[in-house]
């Protein structure tokens, strides 16, 4: 008996092993393509293993490219993504706690006009926002591309849901001890909120760092744009830069990929705890 | 602050201890930026869709002018697209991150910390970089890698970028290898928060693995999978970034035009930003309609089951 668990278990893992393969083989493409020299790249095709032809003259050439221009826009996502997230984490957790744990006048309110901004796409809204930031004078600007979405339905949301599930006696606890209302939600709150934070900022921070529309429509001069962006202007059917183009983007999924293996335990747990539950 | 309050003369120190006052102070820049990040756009972009505009200026009331400019082909094509596309993605979406998710809790499974976070790590990247990689996979020369698939099964080289459905298939396949990740890890989520004494006691009334995942699983993962059902609609009517990644500058032959593409082309292009507002408009209308016809239907089914 148990020797076909462990032939079950073996197949399984077996299977799932393949699937893995299949699911990351377009990073492991993207990586293998830019370490080879470009020249090759359409007349042999691109071989799927690394020969004697790899080469680092790619990342040689992104380093140099005008004048260090890839690593503004790296510096850029790293403000816009560091930014925006530690932001729309502290205000939407705040938020998030009040619908969660008073019962106020206008919660009702409160919480059905999250809800309208969760279900409306930024797109049917994107025209006369862009007005407005020109009007208020943050067009290719940081400010520009996150102070328009600082505030995240679906963080509050997230947290809403968490601390409903907290109960309040640590809040009377601390009321007691003369805690302000504030100090509860700094001191003793905040620290038991850890694992939606965790689970949080893995998600913010993807968003923030691979955002796409809204900073493509907000960020004009070459030095201001973000990762994306950036690439995304020398992909362009006349002129296509692969020599930059291809380690620009394995060397831009590093920062997130990292933070998330990092976290992984956290986020998963963290989502969990929550329950990201309709 | 006034003379009603004499028993407990009045100190700034206390707005700090007040219960009724703290919720609004937390909740305001919410509503801050509600007010003028949501709403005010939302109203300018219904009255924007009835001006004619050069940019932003020489505005002129045009009525219902820019709706009925919005019968004609392209804007036709392009919601055929997303309607498509979406398709595409629901059926994908409804089951194999299910599944996956199923398979990576299973105990019987080696390394299961290690296949999430493979599995998961494709929704990390975002579509234009996925893109630059699928872009050279569907690349129309003989070296391209699914032509070189194609050629292992005798066929003749495709050029996947200039056809209807190839380009769709190309957007399906982009975003199915981006999104199949973060829908596993709410399906994983959702699986572990249900009691496992459900399973213990259907393993003593000898349920097999599938009626135990058919009866048991997919039951209470249900919310779950009407939260990714309605996220894969909205994210499937406002997809740009795949459609932009492969077809950069135009969109020949509306081969990957998009409603929120389209709304791109007519505001940024050709500066008709009322034209714009009128798309963003009927964009809404569309996912509100589908969005409700869809809640009404999950509802019907709980009253059956009732």
């Amino acid at each position: 008996m148990k020797k076909k668990i462990t032939l079950q278990s073996a197949l399984l893992t077996l299977a799932v092993l393949i699937a893995a393969l299949v699911a990351l083989f377009p990073v492991y493409f993207l990586v293998v393509a830019s370490l080879q020299p470009t020249q090759y790249m359409f007349s042999r095709g691109l071989s799927l293993v690394l020969g004697d032809t790899a080469t680092l003259a790619n990342y040689r050439t992104l380093a140099e490219y005008r004048d260090g221009l890839y690593l503004s826009w790296y510096k850029n996502s790293i403000m816009i993504t560091v930014l925006q997230t530690v932001l729309s984490l502290f205000f939407s957790s705040l938020a998030g706690y009040a619908l969660g744990v008073y019962r106020f006048r206008g919660r009702g309110l409160v919480f059905t006009l999250m809800l309208l901004v969760m279900m409306i796409p930024l797109e049917i809204i994107m025209l006369p926002l862009y007005k407005l930031c020109i009007g208020m004078g943050i067009i290719n600007t940081i400010a520009g591309v996150i102070l328009p979405f600082i505030l995240s339905p679906i963080c509050i949301f997230f947290f809403q849901q968490f601390v409903s599930g907290l109960g309040d006696s640590f809040m009377e606890a601390g009321r007691i001890d003369g805690c302000t209302e504030f100090g509860i939600y700094f001191r003793i709150m905040m620290p038991l909120m850890k694992p939606a934070f965790g689970a949080m900022t893995i998600l913010m921070a993807m968003n923030s760092w691979n955002g796409f529309l809204w900073p493509l429509i907000i960020l004009r001069t070459n030095e201001n744009l973000t990762l994306p962006i950036g690439l995304a202007s020398l992909i362009s059917a006349n002129a296509q830069k692969m020599e930059v183009l291809l380690p620009g983007a394995v060397l831009s999924i590093l920062p997130i990929v990292i933070l998330f293996l990092f976290n992984q335990k956290k986020f998963i747990s963290g989502l969990t705890s929550g329950g990201v539950k309709a | 602050m006034q003379a009603k309050q004499v028993r407990t003369p009045w100190n700034p120190k206390r707005i700090l201890y007040s219960k009724k006052l703290a919720p609004y102070i937390f909740v305001a820049p919410f509503v801050a930026s509600f007010l003028i990040f949501f709403l005010y756009p939302s109203i300018e972009t219904i009255r924007m869709s009835f001006m004619s505009m050069e940019g932003f200026g020489n505005e002129q009331f045009v009525g219902f002018d820019n709706y009925a400019r919005l019968f004609n082909y392209h804007f036709g094509n392009a919601i055929r697209t997303n309607t498509i596309y979406t398709g595409c993605m629901l059926v994908i979406m409804m089951t194999i991150p299910t599944v996956l998710a199923v398979v990576v809790n299973s105990k019987l499974l080696k390394l299961r910390n290690m296949f999430r976070a493979a599995f998961f790590i494709p929704s990390l990247v975002s579509a234009l970089i996925a893109g630059i990689a699928f872009r050279l996979m569907f690349s129309d020369m003989d070296s391209g890698l699914f032509n070189q698939i194609l050629h292992l099964f005798g066929q003749e080289s495709i050029a996947w970028n200039m056809g209807y459905s190839t380009g769709i298939l190309m957007m399906v396949t982009l975003d199915t290898w981006k999104s199949v990740g973060i829908n596993m890890v709410y399906c994983l989520s959702a699986l572990q928060s249900i009691p496992s004494d459900i399973y213990e006691s259907a393993e003593i009334d000898g349920a097999s693995a599938l009626r135990k995942f058919w009866n048991i699983t997919i039951p209470m993962l249900k919310p779950t999978l009407i939260y990714i059902f309605t996220l894969t609609i909205i994210a499937g009517y406002r997809m740009f970034t795949e459609s932009y990644v492969y077809w950069v500058d135009t969109t020949p032959g509306d081969i990957g035009l998009t409603i929120v593409r389209y709304l791109y082309q007519m505001s940024f292009q050709r500066n008709d930003m009322g034209f714009g507002c009128a798309i963003g408009i009927v964009l809404l209308a569309i996912i509100m309609t589908i969005n409700l016809i869809q809640l009404r239907g999950f509802g019907m089914f709980s009253k059956e089951k009732d």
